[in-house]
């Protein structure tokens, strides 16, 4: 499928096909290809066919169908769907039913958007390559040898592939960016706070967020569109107005200011590095002014994040104790051992690292020196931020190191796998709004995409820097 | 060494992990590793440095309050509905307290 909203919309509206023909179609292709990726767990026909039989309802009634009808789309498995399996692809919760619907879900829905299916992830969305996942690692669409990136990896594949027109991932520290440039799709990490967290599985709770994936910039921002906006459910969702993202996207983005941060350049990979110079060289072409600024404490974000992003996890992830969610030992005698066996049998290898790791920076003895330290690097690395952004309109760089690496490759050494996320953990801490938007492609043949980023709540800079470039590349 | 096997097991304690020994030695490896990275942070002066606990707006305190209307909660059955053993309306763990 090489559909867009728009697509889908004028043979809706030109009764050229039904909402329930398209969605048929979707389920019957995304469940034919995803042997090849393994990047659906689950699919969900009775509720994709409802929700178009909705949509055709409604064109027939000359009512609106919204502005996602008839549109399918993938989502993460770590965000709720009532009545829909979500297993945060963990044994832990492998048979774990939700009661209700996360509040970005609902607004899908009520958008006229048919949910298809749920996307494979990194176990509660802890890792870079999506190899953490229980239910087995997401094949690179593009190389299926190599990882499609994490930890939304089945989420950026599902777009690369075809099998969905939209999908939702969750990003703590690159989660979303980071799959969708080796993918070679378009993923967009919001604001903090931008969309509702409700019904989102809690990771690091003061980093999290829910944000689109697409094929085209356009497409994310009519997503988010529909997603982003205070909810009542989510004391931590923002209260500031969602501006029309789409009508900004002109094209023109003459006279622009975009920082290039030196710091993002070091230890770049030759073929990256290459493909970001030559975007930049393009942004330049379009009328922007292109000025160097500097974020100086990015060598520390990562220690800073794998601090806070443990120590959150830690405190989240208890809550899987054998008690309410589905899964409970049966060697389990006292009640002590029933948490303890539960835990040792539900949990993946990078889910007890990191739990362990934020218990010891928790510790007694320990806060001052781990958790309250990187708060206040945290500080330092939203300041380095706030002091780029009075002087340019956005920042642009890359999201990693390096393209896609191959399956296995690096699953061995936690230590290199959390610094490649360098690039798009600082985001994180700020809690700015990033994207990657693809770039372009390697010798052999693999995407890498451009980080765009810009300051609180001004998405709109952000889209109409990657809307104009995706214009005049052909990635 | 940051991090002693000793210290691991006292850890996995505290966060309900049955770890094996197995995982226990590579356990200790691993955070070893990521608390070495973590070392960095030390170069760093932060003794006049505000910490940063979340992404904070400005907004009217109570700016966040919902009305405060009546709403039906997740009913009983269907909080249940994902429990390993429940019974009486209640979920249920092993015997904690002995006659």
């Amino acid at each position: 499928m090489n559909h867009t909203i728009d697509s889908i919309r004028g043979e809706l509206l030109a009764k050229k096909r039904s909402a329930e023909e398209v969605a048929r179609e979707a389920l019957n292709f995304a469940e034919a290809e995803n042997p090849k990726t393994n990047a659906y767990l689950t699919f969900a026909p009775e509720r994709a066919l409802a929700a178009a039989r909705e949509v055709d309802r409604k064109i027939a009634a000359n009512e609106d169908p919204g502005p996602l009808a008839g549109v399918p789309i993938a989502i993460k498995d770590v965000i709720l769907t009532r009545g829909l399996r979500t297993t945060c692809a963990s044994r832990m919760l492998e048979n774990y039913i939700p009661p209700y619907d996360a509040t970005a879900v609902i607004r899908i829905e009520q958008a006229g958007g048919v949910i298809i299916g749920k996307t494979n992830c990194d176990e509660f969305a802890m890792g870079s390559s999506n190899e953490n996942s229980a239910f087995g690692p997401v094949r690179n669409p593009v190389a299926l040898d190599r990882v499609p990136g994490g930890s939304s990896g089945g989420s950026a594949a599902v777009i690369a592939q075809g099998t969905a027109v939209l999908s939702l991932g969750s990003d703590t520290g690159g989660s979303i960016r980071q799959p969708a440039s080796f993918c070679g799709v378009t993923g967009v990490t919001p604001t903090y706070g931008r969309v509702s967290r409700y019904g989102l599985t809690a990771f690091a709770s003061s980093l999290d967020h829910i944000g689109p994936f697409s094929r085209t910039v356009r497409d994310s921002a009519r997503l988010l569109q529909v997603m982003a906006g205070r909810d009542e459910m989510d004391s931590t969702s923002a209260l500031a107005p969602v501006p029309d993202y789409v009508a900004a996207l002109d094209g023109n983005i003459h006279g622009m200011k975009i920082g290039i941060p030196k710091e993002f350049f070091d230890g770049l990979a030759s073929d990256t590095g290459d493909i970001i110079q030559a975007a930049i060289a393009t942004l330049q072409k379009l009328g922007c002014e292109i000025r160097e600024v500097t974020l100086p404490h990015t060598a520390y974000a990562v220690g800073c994040y794998y601090i806070i992003c443990t120590a959150e996890a830690s405190s989240n992830l208890a809550r899987y104790d054998g008690v309410r969610y589905t899964r409970r030992s049966a060697a389990a005698g006292s009640l002590q051992e029933m948490y303890r066996k539960t835990r040792d049998e539900g949990f993946g290898a990078e889910c007890k690292r990191r739990i362990m790791l934020g218990t010891y920076v928790l510790s007694a003895g320990y806060y001052d020196a781990y958790y309250l330290k990187a708060q206040k690097v945290r500080a330092l690395v939203a300041k380095d931020y706030a002091q780029a952004f009075e002087q340019v309109d956005a920042i642009v760089g890359p999201v990693s190191p390096f393209p896609a690496f191959k399956l296995g490759e690096k699953v061995d050494d936690p230590t290199s796998m959390y610094l490649s996320d360098i690039y798009t953990v600082t985001g994180d801490l700020a809690g700015i709004p990033c994207m990657s938007v693809p770039a372009g492609r390697t010798a052999d043949g693999l995407p890498v995409g451009l980080q765009v980023i810009a300051n609180h709540f001004n998405e709109t800079a952000m889209f109409r820097v990657a809307d104009a470039f995706e214009k005049v590349s052909s990635y | 060494m940051k991090i002693t096997e000793q210290e691991v097991r006292r850890v996995a304690e505290l966060a309900n992990l049955a770890l094996t020994e197995d995982e226990i030695v590579r356990m200790t490896q691993d955070m070893d590793g990521i608390l070495t990275h973590i070392d960095k942070l030390s170069e760093l002066d932060t003794s006049n440095v505000e910490p940063m606990s979340q992404v904070l707006y400005d907004s009217e305190e109570t700016a966040t309050l919902r009305a405060d209307i009546e709403r039906k909660p997740l009913g009983n059955a269907d909080a249940l509905a994902n429990a390993p053993v429940s019974g009486q309306g209640y979920y249920k763990v092993p015997l904690v307290i002995e006659k």
